[in-house]
């Protein structure tokens, strides 16, 4: 009876420590594969900085990756992390899978921060994020982490296509959103009131259009809606005449009832991203604990690849390799 | 046989604790590493905490959420009480049977649903209807889309916990109101209502205690926009929405992020809250029966 009491005891209090870490976010649902979280230590070099991974060595180590397709990896890969990657990567990861059967790959969303975070602490393999990592992770835990930009993402402002605005300037666009301008006749549209869609303070999407877009400036939180996610905020839209929210091209593949707009005559597109005439875009980033496993770097090379390319384009993300120099100068912080 | 029973016991006692454990550390650091009084949180309106690694210096004032929660469950309250309590009423007192047979088990299914396909169908029958019906500014997303969501809610919780209370009168009581001359109605509210009052309300405060944690559903139809609404068709933001949208994309450790581990902590205190009043109810009527 005492034996079994004490028993209890003890599986309490493993319970206990169990629901305190997993509080603290570092037990993720998939066990991660404790050879392949080995092999990093080895082949990483610590020396490599956050960001120092440019736009043409991912693309470098993308060809590589094509050529030597041949050979299947096996093993297995956990990411986690910003919802705007989540479609892309989740269909990589089906697509790769095909390509390599002795290779599991999980992806999970969580949000950039959670995807940061549990990679630096080692209980994911990749942590996807739309910012860089100094900007959620203090700097020792940034350290060490190498960031691999495996495409980019274009947002675009969007409104009902009823309302017939398809051109806005960026003042114009910087004065609606910090709630100055309250009707649309003051930019050129109908005699209607204007109603913000947002997305929470801590979005990446929000961010990447807070700085290329708003010069910076804070929205009007105190008089927008703000949506947890991007096809929401596109339903918001759809059903409200006066409305403008912004969403990335991923989202507007097969949207119907909405409309981008333009930013000082420049219309929202992977062309226009990619030639720099088009200003808001950021880089999605995967970031490894030094270079990786060598299935989490396989499945990082076949993103960026040759292969898997046209499949990005399609679904509204834009691939690094074919930024001009412009435009990847303008984005270099 | 004994050690298993008094073990998943004690475990229960061991979570319950670990989890208040565990928010109270996350959810002081607010106040003892960041610097912000109690006062600022519970009553500035003033919201920008910094989001970044250690970064600080922002404001942490809650006001918004607080008050939002605060509203969103007392207009549910508003709207669910008359008729859970009619609904109590006609199963026990009206028709027994087909409270019993009919009645009963289709507002139990009602808890069952869950809580994304209120959400669900506020979002796209609701909001809109609001939004054609009484041009609410927002295209529809308000406290009263949030108040309905949370009153269909509770309302199964408010009508079966009541319903139990009344069937818990005893007939000697209803007997003898009807040989002193009442009518039905007047036995109803003056012998079974009141009797059954102390049920009635551990029935509210259990379905306060749910609409104040309830997230998803409310998230969807309340429109999270940080400012005090107007009135009932203008949007808010309540504690449970704000934690939900901002929780995975704030650094961890940072200012943000605490100030949401203080918004948990506050939630916690507030259904600690209503468990103790449920507690203290029969206590405190009893005092006041004998003075």
């Amino acid at each position: 009876m005492k034996n079994n009491t004490l028993r209890a005891f003890a599986a309490a209090a493993a319970l206990l420590v169990a629901v305190s870490m997993a509080g603290c976010g570092s037990v993720t649902g998939v066990p991660t594969d404790t050879a392949a979280s080995a092999a990093p230590a080895t082949a990483a070099p610590a020396t490599s900085a956050p960001a120092a991974t440019s736009a043409p060595a991912a693309s470098a180590t993308g060809a590589a990756a094509t050529t030597a397709a041949g050979t299947a990896v096996s093993g297995s890969v956990t990411a986690s992390g910003s919802s705007a990657l989540l479609p892309l990567a989740q269909e990589a990861a089906k697509e790769f899978m095909a390509t390599n059967p002795d290779c599991s790959v999980v992806v999970n969303g969580g949000g950039s921060g959670t995807g940061l975070k549990q990679v630096a602490e080692g209980s994911v393999d990749i942590g996807n994020s739309d910012v860089f990592a100094g900007e959620k992770l203090d700097a020792s835990a940034a350290q060490g982490l190498v960031d691999h930009e495996v495409c980019t993402i274009t947002m675009a402002p969007v409104v009902n296509s009823t309302l017939g605005v398809t051109n806005l300037t960026t003042d114009q666009l910087v004065s609606i959103f910090t709630g100055k301008t309250t009707n649309w006749k003051d930019v050129g549209g109908p005699d209607k009131a204007i109603m913000l869609v947002t997305r929470p303070s801590s979005s990446g999407t929000r961010a990447l259009f807070r700085k290329w877009a708003l010069n910076g400036q804070d929205e009007a939180s105190n008089a927008a809606l703000e949506t947890d996610d991007s096809g929401t905020l596109l339903q918001t839209v759809q059903q409200n005449d006066g409305a403008i929210g912004y969403v990335a091209l991923s989202y507007l593949v097969n949207a119907e009832g909405v409309q981008a707009v333009s930013i000082d005559g420049a219309e929202p597109s992977l062309e226009n991203t990619n030639n720099g005439t088009y200003k808001v875009w950021g880089y999605e980033h995967m970031y490894t604990r030094g270079d990786g496993s060598a299935a989490s770097q396989a499945f990082i090379s076949y993103i960026t690849g040759d292969v898997f390319s046209q499949k990005l384009e399609s679904m509204g993300y834009g691939v690094t390799a074919k930024l001009s120099a412009d435009a990847a100068a303008a984005h270099r912080n | 046989m004994r050690g298993i029973t008094t073990g998943c016991g004690l475990l229960i006692i061991a979570l319950t604790l670990a989890v208040g454990g565990f928010l109270i550390i996350r959810g002081t650091v607010t106040f003892t590493v960041f610097r912000h009084s109690v006062s600022e949180f519970l009553f500035s309106p003033n919201w920008d905490p910094v989001d970044s690694a250690g970064g600080y210096g922002g404001h942490v004032g809650a006001a918004v959420y607080i008050c939002g929660s605060l509203m969103t469950c007392a207009l549910a309250l508003l709207i669910a009480l008359p008729f859970s309590l009619a609904a109590a009423v006609f199963m026990t007192e009206i028709s027994p049977r087909v409270g019993a047979g009919f009645l009963q088990p289709t507002v139990e299914i009602f808890v069952g649903i869950p809580s994304v396909v209120y959400g669900w169908v506020g979002l796209t029958v609701l909001v809109p209807f609001i939004k054609n019906v009484f041009h609410a500014p927002m295209g529809g997303f308000s406290v009263l889309a949030a108040g309905i969501v949370l009153s269909v809610m509770i309302f199964p919780t408010i009508t079966t916990i009541s319903a139990d209370a009344m069937r818990a009168v005893p007939q000697s009581m209803r007997t003898a109101a009807y040989g002193m001359g009442a009518t039905r109605w007047q036995m109803i509210r003056g012998i079974v209502i009141p009797t059954a009052g102390d049920g009635i309300l551990t029935g509210v405060i259990t379905g306060l205690s749910r609409a104040f944690g309830e997230a998803l559903a409310v998230a969807m139809v309340i429109g999270k926009t940080r400012a005090f609404p107007k009135n009932i068709l203008y949007p808010t933001s309540n504690l449970t929405a704000a934690i939900a949208a901002d929780m995975g994309n704030t650094a961890s450790g940072g200012e943000y992020n605490q100030a949401l581990w203080t918004m948990a902590l506050f939630l916690l205190l507030i259904s600690l809250f209503f468990i103790i009043l449920i507690h203290l109810i029969p206590a405190i009527r009893k005092r006041r029966a004998e003075s």
